[in-house]
Order: C-alpha cells, then structure tokens, then sequence
C-alpha cells in the first residue's frame, strides 16, 4: 500500500504543451504513470506523447473521469490552474511551479477550504508510489517498493536520501517533497497523519531546512500522534541569518528558523536527527532492523 | 527585494499614509539645498542603507544648522554603516535622506508579514516601538499583540479597531489609526509586500500619527507584475556576486570559508556546505544552479565562484533530476576552458544521465578528482585543499 497515490490513479497534466510539462510527461508515462490527459487551453484536439490535450479541466474530467492533476503552468497562471483544477473536482492537485506570489498562494489556500481537494505544493518535485506511480519531477529509478515513507521540502536533497535507502535495499512506500515555499498546501503534519495510518509504511523520513517553523510543528504532532520511527536531517547549519537559501521559505529571520531549534524540539519528541546528510541511509537502517 | 526608506516612503504617500517627507541626496551641496527647501531648523539624515539598526549604528542624526547638514553629509556618505544587522564589514553609504525632524510623544511598533503556520496575514503591533522587536518578544510578550487578517476578505474595521485599542489609541485617534492600518493594509497586498514594518510608529504632541522609519521587502515571486520595482531593481548599483548570479538565474550567497559549492537545488546545496563543515572545512558559498540550467549557465557558475579570491577548491554536487548531468559536465569542461581553474576540482554526480557524464569527464589531463558519495566528496575536496598548503 501507500499514500495519496497508487497504479490506479488517473491523472490530467495541466500545462502539457510547455517544455517542461512535455518532457516529465513523457517520463512519467514510462514509469507507469496513468496520464489520461492534458490542459493547454487554445491547444484543444492535439496530442502530447499520444495523450489527448483539452482546453478546459472540466471537459479533460468529463471525458476521462481523472480524479488527480499535475501542474506545470508557468508562475502568473499558476494559482488560476489549482482553483480550475479544484472547480472541476479533482481531489489531489500536484503544484510542480515555482515563483507563485505568496499573496496567490495564500488566497488560493482560502478558497481550498471550501473544497475536498488535497494541494501538494507548490515549488515541489511532486509525489511518487515506488513502482507504481510517479507524479512528478524525481528521477524514476533512484527509488525502489518498500516500507519507508518520505517527506521532505526540497528535490534534490530528497532524491540523495532516498538513493541512500535504496542503495541499502530499503524501499518507499510514498516519497513527497512538500514544497520550499513560506506557504505551501499540504504540511509536514498532514504528511505524517497519512504515513502513520497507512499499514505498510513502517518508518518515516522527514527532510527539513531552515526557515519557518514547520518543522517545530511536526516534533508536537509526532511527539503526540506519531508510534512509527522518524528519522531527520535539517538542512542549512552554515546558512548565514536573514539570506534567503534559494527556496522562497528558507530563511533564519529575527533569530527565527535555526537548524538548532528544529533539532533539539525533534529530538525532544524522540526522533533521531542525523547531523550528517550523509547519514541518513544508515539511520533508517538502524531504527527499522 | 529589499526598498530602500526613502522608496517605501513614495509608496506610503500615494496611499496617504502620514510619513515623513523628504528628499534624498548623495552630496553635501545637494544636501544644504534641501535643507534650505525644507525651511525647518531641526531635521535628521538618515543613511540610506537595506539593513536596519541605524540608529544605534551612527546612521541617524538630528541636525540644526546649515554647517552641520554639510558636514555630517559629507561625513557619512562613502563611509562604511556598521550596525547590527549589517556583519562586521558594514555597508557603503550612498544616500542619506534629509527630513523635517518630528517630535515624539510616544513610540509605537507596527509590522504586516505573513503567518506561515496559519497561511494568515499577520498584523504585529505593539506600544514597545523604537526598539529591537525581538528583544520586546523575549522579555514582555504581554506587550505584543497579533491579529490575523483573512486574506481573500481583508482587514475588517473591528480588527483595525482592537488593533487600535491595543495600542491604547483611543477617542479621536481611533479612527485615525484604524484609517492608517487599513491603508497599509493595502500597501501590503496591492504592492505584494513579504514584509511592511513601520517602527517606530509614532505619536506626535498634537495627536498625528506618523511613519517614522519604515522597512517594505517586496515578495521576488511577484515582481513580473510590478514594473515599477523592476526598474529600481535595474537601477541598482549592486554589482557584487550576489546580484551577478540572479541575472543569470542562479542563486548564490557569499560566506566567510574557502571551499567553493556548485550544487542542483536549495535543500542538497545547503546540505553541502553542511557536510564541509562537518568534516573539518569551511564553504566559500551557497550556490544552486537551478533545476534547468544550460551549460553556459553552468559556466557562469564557476566564473561567480571564482570572483571570490578566498576560494580553494570547488566541490560540484549534483544530483540529476531535471538536471542532467551530462549538460553539467559539458559546463564544466567549458568553464576549464574559459576560467582556467587552477585549484582542486571534486565532482560528485548522481541521476540522469550520469554515465554520459562520466565518460565527458574522463580524461586526465582534466585533473578532475571523482568523488561517489557526498561524503566522499567533502573528504575528498578538504584534502585537496589543505594538500596544497
């Protein structure tokens, strides 16, 4: 089993005709991904990859019964495609853009609340079900089935722990990278309900950074709710105050979101943060044998 | 995007927001000219600089006559500010600001951010104004008051109207203060501030209420809808490192050590100094190639790295995704080339298409030190590094 996703889910990619869409597209139809459909409105009737291309997310669900949408609008539009993606009742709504206003995130964020629909993001590398279903940017192979669940807010420093597991012969349940922005739809706590109720993750991988105070979030909730191990690295030790890391979220501000303080609260409520990103491979291995 | 005071000041008075006015200049001369416009006795330069903590750093100063406005103008200007927030270096002095000086009854504090946790606006106010806000935060939080603003509805009169209250502004100054925050509230929104903060806020003897220094940082994301801060950006006379690399869309950020990082993405490059730092080195910077980057880009990469004469090696970490990692071996034969690095390179690659890369990379004459793992990589460029001493 798994969260959010599995081989069964059909998904619409909103934005298909972009390069980008266009390319991860065609590597997630190779990985198994049920892509039944696109979005680019005015490229109604043509196809990307063999896959039919829409004007309007209602006729792509209509036509095809999709329950799931991936997203690679550019930034200006981006915010306008999740809330056309929630009015056309998709339950699962996968931001890959970066460089949304925070302002249009926030209002987006509003209007979600009054809808069953689920944002993942943005400014995230997306969602993967090892084996079964890739929704997103993450090189397919570096992951294997298993039992770990992995959550994180950035790309690259996930795909470098979960090639640790799987270089250690442990699989993922589900891996998915939350997003690097200061606002993003789903949070580290939402993540980890999931995971612990889901039977056939055993152990969890949460992968922070400075900035905010998400991760302080979680070490309550894991320390109230969460029976599974957890296993962590922060990023951004050496990361001088008041520079943004990159990421739009990643910043220290007003003595605020040190890599120190999320440690020693994750600590407090028992999970076991690694000092070395190096680590973490070997860290899982210890709390699941 | 940080404003400058004097360029959050411009935007305060469109949306008729009480803040001081004044000109800004760059020379003595201009400066007593002002002073005479002006027609008051007591005004205060400020330095014009993107940190804050001026005051107590020697950046603010009240001035009486003709002689002191020329002499504390040709003073500052081309010095070094050092405050607080600036590090030891301090910042150039480019531009004061010459105001009408305002008398203070009472200091008060007023900031607009956003409230990551809650996905709320956040309006932070308190009557310990003119101060450090975190210091008030620590040691009487009773004294500071937060209220949450809906995004999509905006600030309600009765929110304006307790903010008001908590900041004991009461009979005829309530409705004036509930005016003012719903006018910052709309600067905040209309011109996607990340952050407004006005302290202090102050009081006057006959019951104005004044912005008297205020912070505006503009949201990047949104600057493709506002032109107007795209010119100020352009305008900027930040040639550093820093502001190389955004125009190429990369993002770098200087520090203090000597190994230099080229890395894919924010999380893994800040993981990569972290792990130098572990094993006994120090990186020379942040530096995230971004998840698309051409190979010219990758050569421009280098070239920033290498605008900082501390660097001692580089240690490329790149783990593919949408990166590929044959573009950056590519980048990286070019940038020999072209930079002529002459210290130790350590190259670490991972994912898409890292058995291209591997065979672009192999050839000796490259002196091109292959590492298999983060760790391996930041023992092995630490090595290199100290080797050569």
């Amino acid at each position: 089993m798994s969260i959010l996703i599995n081989k069964d889910t059909k998904v619409i990619c909103q934005g298909i005709t972009g390069k980008s869409g266009r390319f991860h597209t065609e590597h997630m139809l190779e990985y198994g991904t049920k892509i039944l459909a696109g979005v680019t409105p005015g490229k109604g009737g043509s196809k990307v990859c063999d896959v039919p291309v829409f004007d309007s997310m209602k006729e792509a669900v209509e036509e095809t019964g999709c329950d799931t949408s991936i997203i690679y609008v550019p930034a200006p539009f981006a915010a306008d495609a999740i809330i056309e993606a929630a009015e056309a009742d998709i339950k699962l709504i996968i931001c890959i853009t970066e460089g949304i206003p925070t302002i249009d995130v926030l209002k987006v964020k509003d209007y979600l609340n009054t809808r069953t629909a689920r944002l993942i993001g943005p400014n995230c590398p997306g969602i993967i079900t090892p084996g079964e279903s890739k929704i997103g940017i993450m090189p397919g192979y570096i992951h294997a089935p298993g039992a770990v669940g992995v959550i994180s807010r950035s790309g690259t420093l996930t795909y470098e722990a979960v090639w640790q597991l799987t270089q250690r012969n442990i699989g993922q349940s589900t891996c998915i990278g939350i997003g690097g922005d200061p606002v993003i739809g789903t949070t580290f706590i939402d993540t980890l309900k999931l995971f612990q109720e889901d039977s056939d993750t055993e152990a969890i991988v949460l992968i922070g950074e400075i900035g905010g105070s998400a991760e302080e979030e979680a070490a309550e909730f894991i320390k109230m709710e969460i029976t599974k191990p957890v296993v962590s690295f922060i990023a951004g030790l050496t990361a001088p105050a008041g520079k943004r890391m990159g990421h739009a979220g990643a910043i220290i501000a007003g003595g605020k979101g040190t890599v120190a303080e999320k440690v020693s609260r994750l600590r407090n409520a028992g999970v076991t943060v690694v000092d070395s990103p190096a680590d973490i491979g070997e860290a899982v291995e210890k709390v699941i044998s | 995007m940080k404003l400058y005071e004097y360029q959050a000041q411009k935007i305060l008075h469109k949306y008729n927001v009480n803040a001081t006015r004044g000109e800004v200049v760059t020379d003595a001369e201009e400066a007593a000219k002002v002073y005479n416009q002006l027609g008051a006795k007591r005004c205060v330069i400020k330095a014009q600089i993107l940190a804050g903590g001026r005051g107590k750093g020697g950046g603010v100063k009240i001035v009486e006559t003709l002689d002191e406005v020329k002499e504390y103008t040709s003073e500052i200007i081309g010095s070094r500010l050092v405050t607080v927030q600036t590090g030891k270096e301090g910042i150039e002095v480019n531009k004061v600001l010459i105001a009408e000086a305002i008398d203070i009854k009472k200091e008060l504090y007023l900031a607009i951010s956003i409230d990551r946790s809650t996905s709320k606006i956040i309006i932070i106010s308190s009557t310990e104004g003119g101060t450090e806000i975190e210091e008030v935060a620590s040691k009487t939080p009773q004294k500071i008051f937060k209220e949450q603003i809906d995004p999509v509805l905006g600030i309600q009169d009765s929110q304006a109207h307790q903010i008001a209250l908590n900041l004991n502004l009461t009979g005829p100054l309530l409705t004036k203060a509930s005016n003012l925050l719903k006018n910052l509230f709309k600067v905040f929104v209309e011109n996607d501030c990340s952050l407004l903060e006005i302290n202090p806020l102050i009081l006057t003897p006959d019951e104005e209420i004044f912005a008297l220094d205020i912070k505006m940082d503009i949201d990047d994301n949104a600057l493709f809808r506002h032109k107007e801060f795209q010119e100020i950006d352009n305008l900027s006379e930040d040639k550093s490192a820093e502001s190389m690399a955004s125009e190429a869309g990369l993002s770098y950020i200087g520090l203090e050590g000597n190994i230099g990082c080229l890395v894919n993405g924010a999380g893994l490059a800040m993981a990569t100094m972290d792990i130098i730092k572990l094993h006994g080195g120090s990186p020379a910077n942040f530096l995230d190639v971004g998840g698309d980057a051409p190979v010219e880009r990758v050569t421009t990469a280098f070239e920033i790295i290498f605008t900082d004469s501390k660097v001692e090696g580089v240690l490329v970490n790149i783990f593919g995704g949408i990166m590929k990692c044959d573009v950056i071996a590519e980048g990286i034969i070019h940038a020999i080339e072209k930079v002529n690095i002459k210290v130790p390179l350590v190259v670490r690659l991972e994912g898409t298409n890292v058995e291209i890369a591997r065979e672009i990379l192999d050839n000796p004459d490259l002196h091109i030190i292959f590492a298999d793992s983060m760790k391996d990589a930041s023992e092995k460029i630490i090595k290199a590094v100290n080797d050569r001493k």
